[in-house]
């Protein structure tokens, strides 16, 4: 049980969520689930992130009752990356989103192969 | 400190403000704020460009009142200044270009929208291109191609649609090696800026520390970086994406999307990883091969293809194979040809996209490149244009795609073990480009066959098409000409780099 892949749980299941939604956005077919797999993936490396920045037995770094001593907190920086990265993977959400909903009025369908099959076809009448 | 110090800056932030600004503005007026900024924020690029050549060397820009390792840096040296003026150049005449088909594509009441995503655009690109800080650079990525889907999408087409669509998806995948890429410099090196993580790489190398790490880093974000540009295995999304764009954004998104990441590879090979721990690491063999590999698929596939944009999208994926070759020789002459081939491919493949539509809009706007017979009769400026455009792709002398091919084969005698599969995958695709653009130029000067009154009608002289073809192709003269300064900056502007 002392393997460096138990001993560093968290960074292993982060790394394997990643792969399975980087896989999920690649490979499926169905554009909500590319989606879905898009966010497993950014929130993957958000964990990854946020177990980096953690230091046992600290603070939250918001300075409260006047200690002032930078020992006492977790990093912030990757808190603070955290932040931005959900900010940004939510507007690329929101924009594929808003393009599947345009997709599905058009085709009646979410299948990405399917929507571009219609697609040509349409184009050649 | 001089004013000019401050230019990279303003350039961004004014950038930015103004897509902020377009969005109250109508359509009109906001096309004409984004053509002001485009033109004040090359002047300010060419004025960083001419301070760093005078001073001799590079300088960073402290922003926010936080040092060096903790805050945030912008940092300008010659060949910042030289790419963010070329593209500033670039995306002038491409907007100018295709004003009156941005205006015939895009709805009445949405022609703001479209120029506040060229704004974004440019802001994003010039902050691609200055900024010292890695995580700055991932949210800047992001903005590229949200900005970037919505210059596809903005033509409410079905086959734009469902290019952007698969533009998202690979633009994702790319950005999500990328951002793990940086999670995992950050957690080894413990910096986010790229001076002190790359002293920090250097301690961790000459230690021997976190090989594998390491490895993973330099593939992962190499691998992002290139499915977002398009190296050839990801290439799938191309054709569709600058087929079916509008013009200004098909020029824009060949000419400088694709090349704003690559330019941030190259700074990130540079300035954090260090060149020689990327050459050892062989990740640059890899990129050689792949870009070997679409100098030639991207050129078969080009002559496979029918409908002339699609055409021209599928030379871009040989070109990019090309820009990719001459940083997989791993040398700084390598090097050199890659930058200046990514500045040839800027200029030319505007001038190609911009003139094509020139051609359609005399030929009935049909698809086909066969329609086009007889075109550069009926528009002779776009016909020379395309031609000039196809000549240097092809690499014919005093053009500037002459002089790339010129440097990518000198430079391939300096590494005695690619020397042979460079030069041998040159001269294949010289052929096949030439096969592909010579047809399409032999095509434009035959005399059609059916009765020519059917499709001579001129149209109406599109001054603007007409003015950034001229500008195109002085803009490619001057690169062919003038190469031996550029090659110069641009020398200089990698010394500075380390």
């Amino acid at each position: 049980m002392d393997t460096p892949l138990f001993v560093n749980m968290e960074e292993t299941v982060s790394i394997i969520l990643f792969g399975i939604g980087f896989t999920m956005l690649m490979l499926h077919r169905n554009l909500i689930k590319k989606i879905l797999g898009m966010n497993i993936m950014d929130t993957a490396v958000y964990l990854f992130l946020a177990v980096k920045g953690y230091i046992n037995g600290r603070m939250v770094p918001i300075v409260t009752n006047q200690i002032q001593d930078a020992s006492a907190y977790i990093n912030p920086v990757p808190s603070g990356l955290v932040l931005t990265g959900i900010v940004v993977s939510v507007s690329t959400t929101a924009l594929m989103l808003a393009l599947t909903i345009r997709l599905y009025e058009r085709y009646g369908s979410l299948d990405l192969d399917e929507i571009l099959m219609r697609a040509k076809e349409e184009e050649r009448t | 400190m001089s004013m000019v110090q401050n230019f990279p800056f303003f350039s961004i932030i004014l950038a930015m403000f103004s897509g902020i600004a377009s969005s109250v503005l109508d359509g009109k007026r906001a096309k004409h704020l984004s053509l002001c900024v485009i033109a004040v924020t090359t002047g300010m690029s060419a004025a960083v460009l001419r301070f760093c050549m005078k001073t001799g060397e590079s300088y960073t820009y402290m922003m926010g009142h936080f040092p060096a390792p903790w805050g945030n840096e912008i940092r300008a040296g010659a060949l910042e200044g030289l790419t963010a003026t070329l593209f500033g150049l670039v995306m002038f005449f491409s907007v100018v270009g295709g004003m009156e088909h941005t205006a015939a594509d895009v709805e009445g009441s949405k022609q703001n929208l479209f120029y506040i995503m060229i704004d974004l655009m440019l802001s994003s690109l010039l902050a691609l291109i200055y900024t010292n800080d890695l995580f700055t650079a991932y949210v800047f990525v992001e903005i590229n191609t949200i900005a970037g889907c919505g210059l596809i999408m903005i033509r409410q087409k079905g086959r734009s649609l469902s290019a952007a669509i698969r533009y998202m998806i690979m633009s994702q995948l790319g950005s999500g090696l990328f951002l793990i890429g940086l999670s995992l410099l950050y957690d080894v090196t413990g910096h986010l800026l790229m001076t002190p993580a790359k002293e920090a790489v250097a301690v961790i190398e000459a230690a021997g520390l976190y090989a594998v790490p390491m490895l993973v880093i330099m593939a992962v974000v190499s691998v992002g970086l290139a499915i977002k540009s398009g190296l050839y295995p990801f290439h799938y999304w191309i054709p569709d994406t600058y087929g079916y764009a509008t013009p200004t954004a098909s020029a824009i998104l060949s000419g400088l999307v694709s090349k704003g990441y690559i330019f941030l590879l190259i700074k990130i090979f540079y300035r954090v990883l260090g060149r020689e721990n990327v050459i050892a690491s062989e990740i640059v063999n890899v990129l050689f091969v792949f870009g070997l590999a679409g100098m030639l698929m991207g050129s078969v596939h080009a002559i496979l293809e029918k409908d002339t944009r699609r055409m021209i999208a599928y030379s871009s994926v040989a070109q990019i194979g090309y820009i990719y070759m001459g940083i997989g020789l791993g040398t700084q002459a390598g090097m050199v040809a890659a930058v200046f081939h990514m500045f040839t491919h800027s200029a030319t493949k505007a001038l190609l996209f911009i003139s094509a539509v020139g051609l359609y809009e005399v030929s009935g706007d049909r698809k086909d490149f066969r329609s086009l017979r007889g075109a550069g009769y009926r528009n002779p400026l776009a016909g020379i244009g395309f031609t000039v455009g196809s000549l240097s792709m092809v690499g014919f002398p005093m053009l500037s795609g002459f002089i790339s091919k010129l440097l990518f084969a000198t430079s391939a005698l300096q590494s005695p073990h690619k020397m042979l599969p460079t030069v041998i995958a040159l001269a294949i695709s010289t052929i096949l480009n030439a096969v592909y653009f010579l047809r399409l130029v032999i095509t434009l000067y035959s005399i059609p066959e059916t009765s020519r009154g059917q499709a001579a009608s001129p149209g109406k002289s599109n001054w603007k098409l007409q003015l950034s073809v001229v500008c195109f192709i002085l803009l490619n003269l001057t690169l062919g000409l003038y190469s031996q300064p550029i090659v110069e900056w641009i020398g200089s502007g990698l010394a500075m780099f380390d």
